[in-house]
């Protein structure tokens, strides 16, 4: 059978890099994989013989299980590089590591790095291709694929739908990666926080619309994401207390009644249960919370599967 | 041997003539039609122009301390290669020109190995800390034509405003990098559609603006002489226009990349678009343009800022800010100011050679009898393509790097002595 795979080689910045039709397809090989998942047997020999690389320059359990996991399942060997970033102001430069490591035959990269545009200097350096595992606040591709995969999977579409998106746009990489593609699969998007917290010229850049007000931003919404709200903002001057954002921006039974009767109830994790989102809704029947990072592991599956050369 | 430089078009009191320019030592003896050769070296010009010798008052040679970027004899060598004969060296090296030997120490290595004039700037407080006042007066003694904290900006307005007094008992300028650090904050491109969409931090035109409403008012009060670096944004130039119009005795200048490049090319995460100021948009980039046109920028400078590759060649947000700049500014303002239609050519001139020239109060940047034979002859149809392996400067870090321009300098005198030719 010829193999209609084209995404061999290719590298995943962002979901900028692929179209409309790819992204449903990556949505297709996801389902597949996932399907694996369930077994009681979790593993493809597909890619015996090939070695992916985690090169993670940030702290993250979460996503690097959740790759290394996806590698293992597919029969490929996965080394993992750790380092801080503060360790490449002073140690061996990105260059000199990628250098070292690539010598050693490494076939697919997947980088978490503190500093947008890292994944591409991976690239350069290495001629492989490489996966975005996220980049400061730039781009998390992967965390966007497996949020689009769960609405997808269960409204079967995207498109007419209203997703609401809530908390600290700004230092958020989730939210733009999800802009991109959500949009992309035709949803509309409305992302809400104070003025402090989202940054400037949003609807230009993402065409989504921008609401300061939670209970506006919910109204008639499809899904809803809540994002993690995290305490330095408030010493960094964005917000004056965790109380009083919580007042005004928490996702609880009281706001969501604004949206959807059915409408899902998403989180990229790590929660701050009664800050960002209460536990009555966190642990609702409407949350896929949990299903999320099932998906993550099904979607980084075949992301893998697809770049290293698996048939479709 | 006397040299006579025949043919060309020779740009005099504002326009071109067709005039032979004779050479003795280092002065211009004569300017005149057909001069006859007797004996002399001739240099044929024929179908080039011969313009006054580029000076750039903005630029960092990286000498004494960081000379793995540039020094004094590449950066002087890579000036003369762009046309320049003579450029002002920002004082943030290691240590800090805030001192008569470290003075002292760049115009000499200037004069024994150079192949330009290189004019000091010293710097307005001690180690550029923003505490204390340097030594103002000892250094202009020994030479300084302006002082700066170029690459730090005094936050203290009280301390600035004693400053600027000081310096302005001598008569002597001040020039101000406008970066208000908590509105700049860990800042990498300008603030607003790039940075919201890359993911990087902002740094906001207002960060630049507030500091030179704030200088404004201060040259206001002090009498000094107030000189802004590398103006970026429509609103900085309005504040300058405003100030002007009011008797404010300050002048601005403009980089070669403000006028010609904006926030857009970052996209790709080149660290070759990183500097600061920022570029910005389109509007503020037509902004410099208008500025340049109606006078409120009195010049350009260039910013000559090299980093080595190795230190450029890295994660954006890791990289330092600066992009090389004399081996590109005449010949990127000539393609895409001058050819486009933007400005003329003479105003060009005016603002690479004669309006700086005036500023340091040196008596060069026109071509006149009796003068010193500073003169950049350049033929306009020929292009030039940098390449790391072809430019002077130790540094090879510009968004020019193999792209072709029109405009090319074909060679170049100093004090009448042949410092590049092509």
């Amino acid at each position: 059978m010829k193999n209609t795979n084209n995404f061999v080689g290719r590298n995943l910045y962002d979901l900028a890099d692929f179209s409309k039709e790819e992204i449903i397809s990556i949505l297709k090989t996801t389902q597949a994989m996932k399907e694996i998942n369930l077994r009681d047997y979790k593993k493809l020999p597909t890619l015996r013989g090939k070695t992916v690389c985690t090169l993670f320059f940030e702290n993250s359990t979460r996503t690097k299980m959740s790759f290394e996991l996806a590698a293992n399942r597919l029969s490929a060997d996965v080394v993992s590089f750790s380092a801080s970033t503060s360790s490449l102001t002073k140690g061996e430069s990105l260059q000199d590591t990628v250098y070292t490591l690539n010598a050693m035959g490494i076939d697919l990269y997947i980088i978490r790095h503190s500093c947008p545009g890292t994944p591409q200097l991976v690239n350069k350096y290495s001629g492989k291709p490489v996966l975005n595992a996220g980049d400061g606040r730039h781009a998390h591709p992967t965390q966007a694929l497996l949020d689009i995969f769960s609405i997808w999977e269960k409204r079967g579409t995207l498109e007419g739908l209203k997703i609401a998106i809530v908390g600290d746009i700004a230092h958020s990489r989730v939210v733009r990666s999800n802009l991109i593609g959500m949009k992309k699969l035709g949803a509309s998007v409305t992302v809400c926080a104070p003025k402090t917290l989202m940054p400037s010229k949003m609807e230009e850049v993402y065409g989504c619309t921008v609401d300061y007000d939670l209970k506006s931003a919910l109204k008639d919404a499809d899904v809803i994401m809540g994002l993690r709200m995290q305490l330095e903002r408030q010493s960094e001057g964005l917000f004056p207390s965790l109380e009083e954002y919580t007042k005004r921006y928490v996702l609880s039974k009281e706001t969501i009644k604004f949206a959807k009767k059915d409408a899902l109830i998403m989180h990229p994790g790590p929660m701050n249960r009664g800050i960002e989102i209460l536990p009555e809704i966190a642990d609702s029947n409407q949350s896929i919370i949990i299903e999320q990072v099932a998906n993550g592991v099904a979607v980084r599956m075949a992301l893998i599967y697809l770049t290293l050369g698996g048939k479709i | 041997m006397k040299k006579l430089i025949k043919n060309g078009k020779i740009y005099l009191d504002g326009k071109f003539e067709n005039k032979d320019i004779l050479i003795n030592d280092e002065k211009i003896e004569q300017i005149g039609s057909d001069i006859q050769n007797d004996n002399f070296e001739v240099i044929d010009a024929k179908g080039n122009f011969v313009l006054p010798g580029f000076v750039d008052l903005h630029s960092h040679l990286r000498d004494p301390g960081q000379t793995n970027k540039e020094d004094i004899v590449s950066g002087t060598k890579a000036a003369a290669k762009g046309g320049f004969t003579t450029i002002c060296a920002m004082p943030n090296t290691e240590p800090i020109v805030d001192n008569v030997a470290t003075v002292e120490y760049i115009k000499r290595k200037a004069k024994d190995l150079g192949y330009s004039k290189v004019e000091v700037i010293g710097a307005l407080t001690k180690k550029s800390e923003g505490k204390e006042i340097s030594e103002i007066a000892s250094m202009i003694e020994y030479g300084i034509v302006a002082v700066s904290d170029d690459g730090h900006c005094v936050q203290n307005a009280k301390i600035k405003l004693n400053a600027m007094k000081y310096a302005s008992s001598f008569d002597i300028p001040v020039i101000v990098h406008p970066e208000e650090y908590n509105l700049a904050g860990s800042g990498q491109i300008n603030a607003g559609k790039y940075s919201t969409k890359l993911g990087l931090g902002g740094i906001p035109g207002l960060a630049e603006e507030i500091i030179i409403a704030r200088d404004i008012m201060l040259a206001e009060s002090s009498k000094c002489r107030l000189h802004i670096a590398h103006v970026s944004t429509a609103k900085a130039i309005d504040l300058i226009r405003e100030a002007k119009k009011k008797g404010v005795s300050v002048t601005c200048e403009v980089t070669p990349h403000h006028l010609l490049l904006t926030e857009d090319l970052c996209e790709n995460f080149d660290t070759n678009t990183k500097v600061k100021p920022p570029l910005r948009t389109e509007k503020d980039r037509k902004a410099c343009i208008a500025g340049l046109i109606d006078g409120t920028i009195d010049f350009i400078a260039t910013d000559h800022a090299p980093h080595a590759d190795y230190e450029k060649e890295r994660e954006f947000v890791l990289a330092p800010f600066g992009i090389n700049g004399f081996e590109s500014a005449f010949a990127s303002l000539y393609s895409e100011l001058v050819l486009t239609g933007n400005i003329s050519l003479e105003l060009l001139i005016e603002k690479m050679s004669t309006a700086p020239a005036k500023f340091i109060k040196k008596n060069i940047g026109e071509i006149k009898e009796g003068r010193v034979a500073d003169l950049t002859i350049v033929n306009l149809d020929d292009t030039i393509c940098l390449t790391s392996g072809n430019m002077l400067s130790k540094s090879k870090n510009t968004p020019y790097l193999n792209k072709t321009l029109k405009g090319k300098v074909i060679q170049t005198f100093c004090n009448g002595r042949e410092t590049w030719k092509a």
